[in-house]
């Protein structure tokens, strides 16, 4: 009888335990995330697993890359310190789940936005960082120099889970043309079965074709067909149901290409401060009380210019600079002939 | 029976927790679901995938349905698994017995073959097959063909294709040969048992399996033509073959990788089965009159299966699922199309991960039944 009671008390302290844990997740409170963050010290962020440019790591595993800032502006506006972002790196399988999860807070991984993803599977899409859209490439020596030298039975590599698998086959249907989709899960190995010659033709975004072109054994020999053949516009994610935490995503986000509107650099922040523009003011924290909507300082947006950087600086500093996409074409602001245009922070 | 509530209270308490748990995890799950938006359902299966496979065994494109997207992925995993399993049962089984060679080279060269295969990853086996191999393998217009018809290069192995007249009757043939040597080999069993006589029912056997379909190709009507495949430019430097079967190369090199691999493990469950016969069985065989090979058929191999077939079993199991690892390569298994390009599409995670893994299941124990099935067949009777 002994033993029993001995069993008992364990069950029960097991049950006390589980009990906890679902008052816990049954609590609803004002942004669940924003408290856990600061509790934990670090942004929890999804990134990609190796895109040049976006979110790449390098041997001593620091992460950099416009995707990688989006999460550096989070941290620096709610934590304070820019560096204190925890990356995960996902495939583009993985990403969607982990974020609905909760395994992490922001997703910013090169992901499109489309009605399917933001309107079924709990997530929620809050802006642009990058206008991008689907290109081929090819072997320079291949003769081929636009998408209608395509033939019958091309095979072109891609990867699996993005909306790149979809655009493709309404490319080639479109055209009347019967090819071989061959689908990696991860992009280190389409670039590795591309370059070995398995494919005529490797297809993703444009900005990822142009970066992946680097890692190619020899990037001269290839070239991006002119054509896109699909909007693209790629953006951080967040989960469903905390609005607070997608407000501040969002607006971390809007900061950083606003700033660069105003002229504010990370350089010059602080002397923005005495600025006679009050939208300027605004943005460096020197007026207005907008922080706190979020439950934050007034300094957040501050803190992300002199941390981060702005837009502009972000781009050149991740994708002018290497090479990768030295025009800044669509991602340009809209005063200067792009379509990035953000609303005021006001 | 006497109710005995030491013993039943323990097991009735951990059942109860196993449920408790089951349902705290299912409610939680729902919980959250439902604070996220996120849709419960299998009405997705119905629904239009809309994305292409490379290399499917029924008729498929992107508009047909997530559940012909589910059947050509499973059709792809068995279809590696069984050539994996028959692979790897011959090279497991000629490797096991050259390990017990009394040639120092054979018995040596296996040995090294089971250290080398089997100490190795599997995952960086199927790379290198695919990757190393991949960049080893000729362009296709530079590829000489193997005896005139068969091309091996980075895009795929191209045959040529079988075009069948009647083949129905080609098949009736096959399977009136099969029913006669079942015929045959009971006949002779009831003969030796009655007047001691043995039947050559091997040679009878193989002679039916030649002379009913040649038949059929003589009278019956059958014909058979082969398309070969022809090389096609597709731009000024990429070519491909038309006409014929392209194998893909991700098929070859995951069936080499997966076969290698496992074949080292059933070698030494048929090294250890053989070695597991008692030395007295064979002499005592010797000793009332059978020759070497009658030894081996009659008395070392019956019993050496009885130990082989159980861990013999576990490798087709692990074979299969094992094959799970196509996705890295490229191969459109069940994992690559359902459980990534569909759970992607949808993001109808638990459901499409809940069919995954019970379908993994379903294979496994069926494998499971047929083994212990055979198994059972050949274990001691009691007579």
């Amino acid at each position: 009888m002994f033993k029993i009671v001995k069993q008992l008390t364990s069950l029960v302290a097991v049950f006390a335990v589980l009990f906890a844990f679902t008052t816990e997740t049954m609590a609803a409170k004002k942004s669940k995330t924003l408290k856990n963050t600061q509790k934990k010290g670090f942004v929890r962020c999804g990134v990609s697993q190796g895109l040049p440019g976006f979110s790449n790591a390098d041997a001593a595993g620091n992460w950099t890359g416009v995707d990688v800032d989006v999460c550096r502006a989070v941290a620096a506006a709610v934590l304070g310190d820019a560096s204190k972002v925890k990356f995960t790196p996902l495939s583009a399988k993985e990403r969607f789940t982990a974020l609905t999860s909760g395994e992490i807070d922001v997703l910013s991984r090169n992901t499109t936005w489309t009605l399917s993803r933001d309107a079924d599977i709990g997530l929620t899409f809050v802006g642009v960082n990058f206008y991008d859209g689907q290109g081929f490439m090819v072997r320079k020596n291949s003769g081929i120099n636009s998408v209608n030298d395509f033939k019958d039975g091309i095979s072109a590599c891609t990867n699996i889970g993005t909306t790149t698998e979809l655009n493709m086959r309404d490319f080639f249907n479109s055209k009347g043309i019967s090819y071989e989709p061959v689908a990696f899960e991860k992009a280190d190995e389409v670039v590795a079965a591309y370059d070995a010659g398995r494919c005529d033709t490797y297809t993703t975004d444009k900005s990822g074709l142009a970066a992946q072109r680097t890692k190619m054994s020899n990037p001269d020999d290839h070239m991006v067909l002119p054509e896109t053949i699909s909007k693209e516009p790629l953006g951080p994610v967040v989960r469903q149901g905390d609005a607070v935490w997608e407000d501040i995503v969002r607006w971390s986000l809007n900061t950083m290409i606003e700033a660069e509107e105003y002229g504010i650099t990370s350089a010059n922040a602080d002397m923005m401060k005495t600025s006679d523009n009050p939208a300027i003011k605004r943005l460096v924290g020197a007026e207005g009380e907008l922080g706190a909507a979020f439950g934050l300082d007034n300094e957040w947006s501050l803190r992300i210019i002199k941390q981060v950087g702005n837009y502009g600086e972000s781009y050149e500093r991740n994708i002018a600079a290497p090479g990768i996409l030295p025009d800044r074409g669509p991602n340009q602001l809209w005063t200067k002939g792009g379509i990035l245009y953000v609303p005021p922070a006001r | 029976m006497k109710f005995n509530i030491k013993k039943i209270a323990p097991q009735l308490l951990t059942l109860l927790f196993v449920i408790l748990v089951f349902g705290f995890f299912s409610y939680n799950a729902q919980l959250n679901m439902e604070n996220r938006g996120i849709d419960f359902g299998y009405g997705f299966l119905s629904q239009e995938s809309s994305f292409d496979v490379q290399f499917s065994l029924i008729e498929y494109d992107g508009s047909h349905s997530y559940f012909r997207a589910y059947l050509v992925g499973l059709l792809n995993t068995i279809l590696v698994s069984v050539i994996g399993i028959i692979l790897a049962t011959i090279i497991g089984v000629i490797v096991g017995i050259a390990r017990l060679s009394s040639n120092y080279l054979i018995k040596n060269t296996a040995a090294f073959y089971v250290e080398f295969f089997r100490n190795i990853p599997l995952l960086l086996q199927i790379f290198f097959w695919y990757f190393a191999a991949l960049r080893a393998l000729p362009l296709p217009q530079d590829t000489e063909s193997i005896m005139g018809v068969f091309y091996l290069t980075i895009k795929g192995l191209f045959v040529p294709a079988f075009i069948w007249e009647n083949f129905n009757i080609f098949i009736y043939s096959i399977i009136a040969a099969v029913i006669s040597i079942v015929v045959i080999k009971i006949y002779a069993k009831r003969k030796q048992e009655n007047e001691g006589k043995q039947t050559p029912v091997f040679l009878i056997s193989i002679g039916l399996l030649f002379v009913l379909p040649l038949l059929s190709f003589l009278i019956g009507g059958v014909s058979l033509s082969f398309e070969i495949p022809v090389l096609k430019k597709l731009s000024k430097t990429s070519y491909i073959y038309e006409g014929g079967v392209g194998i893909p190369p991700e098929l070859i090199a995951l069936t080499l990788a997966l076969s290698l691999y496992t074949a080292t493990f059933i070698a030494e469950c048929v090294r250890a089965g053989i070695q597991g016969v008692g030395k007295g069985q064979k002499e005592a065989a010797a000793s009332i009159g059978l020759n070497p090979n009658q030894i081996l058929k009659l008395v070392v191999m019956p019993q050496a299966l009885r130990i082989i077939i159980p861990p013999t079993t576990n490798q087709y199991l692990n074979l299969t699922k094992n094959s799970s690892l196509a996705a890295a390569i490229a191969y459109p298994d069940l994992v690559l199309i359902f459980a990534g390009t569909a759970l992607m599409q949808t993001g109808k995670a638990i459901e499409i991960v809940s069919i995954t893994m019970l379908t993994y299941l379903s294979l496994s124990l069926s494998i499971s039944v047929l083994m212990n099935w055979y198994n059972k067949k050949i274990a001691i009777k009691e007579k």
